[in-house]
């Protein structure tokens, strides 16, 4: 048993402590929006943020997670209210066939957080280790950018710095 | 009263030899600076010796240090950290005003053989003229219609920050007074020509020495210990001597291929300033990367007979090259943890995080190098390591070359010593490490460090 918390919710997880973050959220947790995709940390489809950094789940025992923040995009917003991340991705339809967009959508909010002002370098530094098989790659940019704006616009005074 | 004029004359003479010195070596720092010329042409230079000197290019690296990060190739800009401060690597494209567009051959030459510039200053030896030197005429000739022909772009590196009196050139001066020896390479008769030109590349062009040599206090490599294994910009360059530490003995066709692709199944992947010398030498010159083995094969020497065995073993037991065991279809891959690898955290994060890939039983590049062949666990310190597990592999720019993710973002410190100090005592049968902790604050200010600079790019606080 340990205790594991998730978009700001603490659960007792009865696992393994060498169980991939992934497995705990989908298959203990049913918060499905992280894929598996490789299994390998080398797709990019499992991204998830710990403590306000984007990591792999597939490659993150739990065992390394006591006392640290986990969110997935469930805890970004809802279908009702979507985060700026979300509503963005939607309004440039930068999904295809979606595989690829949750691990996506976690690495831009990881790094608009850190960045506000990131440049299109930094964002397509920044997804590189993400595989989209579709082709929607231009979207996607697209989309960052947008949520970028977006972020700005909620926050003023964090997006003028 | 008899003593103080004692102590006075004694502060005279070190006075008087102190000025002496000085102006030895203002005498010795002092050159004249080289005319000008106007920008020449660049079908000036014979399309064959454009050719040799972009082979020559790669074979040195030019590009890795004289460019910035996300810059054009030999702009310049790049910050070179030394353990006397930071240089900043200069414009090598021909623009006439921030480059070396006026430079006469005669200059580039007097820059190579001499480390100085065409105005007569001198060059720090973080330019590693002490290998430059060791260059042909022809080479030199080469490299000079190379670069002459390139596009010419207009910028200026930032000023070094270096300490007094190290940012006063004459000092370098005094330097080369105690450690520069210049002159062209001579060749060994003991060895075939062959041989001669591996040891030319290598100790030329190629100063692979100059992070691969222990350097003394004052910069200077150490030649009684040479490739004993150096530093560089806080990686280990390994020993490439009798005291390589690989488990499986390197011979001149492992390096060649280790060279040539970056990576080899049975010793690792060419990482940190490593990783761009093999990408260089990927588009060198097949015969000269083949040299270049097989005279660091013979540096590194014959194995020891009573370690032939254990290296071929080791090499039976690992399938590098050949059909991996587990297919690569979905789902399969996460089967490949073993149930139990040991107790303890470090055994833990290896099971969840490593062993997938490092136990998989694909060959590299498909799975991940057998941890008990790799040199950067058996080397003498954890740095190599730590800084992987921090930074992964990135993926090569369109080659066939392993990934490895990074886990600088969720191991804890305290996690990365665990796991570091559980791969050593797992995989070899070397002593503990005892600077795991320093490593880990190194990489973790590093890393910092990086990444400040990226968001300082973006306009961020």
């Amino acid at each position: 048993m340990m205790d594991l918390t998730v978009n700001g919710t603490t659960h007792a997880i009865d696992a393994d402590p060498d169980t991939p973050l992934l497995y705990v959220l989908r298959d203990h947790l049913g918060l499905n929006a992280a894929k598996f995709g490789c299994g390998l940390g080398q797709c990019g489809a499992c991204t998830v943020m710990v403590d306000d950094r984007a990591v792999l789940s597939c490659v993150v025992p739990i065992a390394l997670l006591a006392g640290r923040r986990v969110t997935t995009l469930e805890g970004l917003g809802t279908l009702d209210q979507p985060a700026p991340i979300q509503q963005a991705f939607i309004e440039e339809q930068a999904a295809q066939c979606g595989y690829c967009i949750a691990g996506m959508m976690m690495r831009a909010q990881a790094l608009l957080q850190a960045t506000p002002q990131a440049s299109d370098a930094d964002i397509r530094h920044a997804l590189e280790p993400h595989l989209c098989r579709c082709g929607t790659h231009m979207r996607i940019l697209k989309a960052v950018h947008r949520a970028a704006a977006l972020m700005r616009a909620h926050d003023p005074v964090r997006g003028a710095l | 009263m008899n003593r103080r004029f004692t102590v006075l004359r004694l502060f005279a003479c070190l006075i008087v030899l102190l000025g002496i010195a000085i102006g030895v070596v203002a005498a010795l720092a002092w050159y004249s600076p080289i005319t000008p010329i106007d920008r020449m042409p660049a079908d000036r230079f014979d399309a064959r010796l454009i050719r040799q000197g972009a082979d020559l290019a790669a074979l040195g690296d030019c590009d890795t240090c004289h460019t910035a990060p996300n810059g054009r190739s030999f702009v310049g800009g790049l910050p070179v950290p030394t353990p006397f401060g930071t240089i900043y690597s200069t414009n090598i494209t021909p623009d006439p005003e921030t480059g070396i567009g006026r430079w006469s051959e005669a200059a580039f030459r007097r820059a190579l053989r001499q480390g100085v510039d065409r105005e007569g200053r001198q060059l720090y030896p973080a330019f590693p003229y002490d290998h430059f030197t060791r260059l042909t005429d022809d080479d030199v000739t080469a490299l000079y219609a190379y670069l002459m022909t390139r596009t010419p772009v207009r910028a200026s590196a930032p000023p070094n920050a270096l300490p007094f009196p190290l940012n006063h050139r004459f000092v370098v001066a005094g330097w080369k007074l105690l450690f520069f020896n210049p002159g062209t390479y001579r060749p060994d008769p003991a060895h075939d020509a062959a041989w001669n030109r591996g040891a030319y590349l290598v100790e030329g062009i190629g100063h692979c020495g100059a992070c691969h040599t222990p350097r003394n206090a004052l910069g200077a490599e150490k030649s009684s210990r040479f490739f004993a294994g150096g530093e560089a910009e806080g990686w280990t360059a390994f020993p490439i001597n009798a005291a390589a530490a690989s488990p499986v003995p390197w011979n001149a066709d492992s390096l060649y291929a280790y060279l040539r692709q970056g990576w080899h199944g049975l010793h690792g992947v060419a990482e940190g300033p490593m990783a761009p010398v093999s990408a260089d030498l990927a588009g060198a010159s097949d015969g000269d990367v083949r040299s270049i083995a097989a005279y660091v094969a013979s540096i590194i020497g014959e194995t020891a007979p009573a370690d032939r065995p254990e290296g071929r073993t080791l090499a039976a037991m690992t399938r590098p090259f050949g059909t991996g065991a587990k297919p690569q279809s979905a789902g399969s891959q996460a089967a490949a943890a073993p149930a139990v690898v040991g107790d303890g955290a470090g055994a833990t994060i290896y099971a969840g995080a490593c062993a997938g890939c490092h136990e998989s039983g694909r060959p590299v590049p498909y799975g991940g190098t057998d941890l008990s062949l790799s040199t950067a666990l058996n080397g003498s310190t954890p740095r190599n390591l730590i800084n992987i597990l921090f930074e992964g592999i990135p993926a090569a720019d369109g080659a066939r070359a392993p990934i490895m993710p990074d886990f600088g973002a969720v191991l804890t410190d305290t996690q990365l010593a665990d796991l570091a100090r559980f791969l050593r005592a797992k995989f070899t049968d070397k002593l503990a490490w005892t600077e795991i902790d320093a490593a880990v604050r190194q990489a973790r200010s590093r890393r910092a460090t990086a990444e400040a600079s990226t968001s300082a790019a973006a306009g961020n606080p």
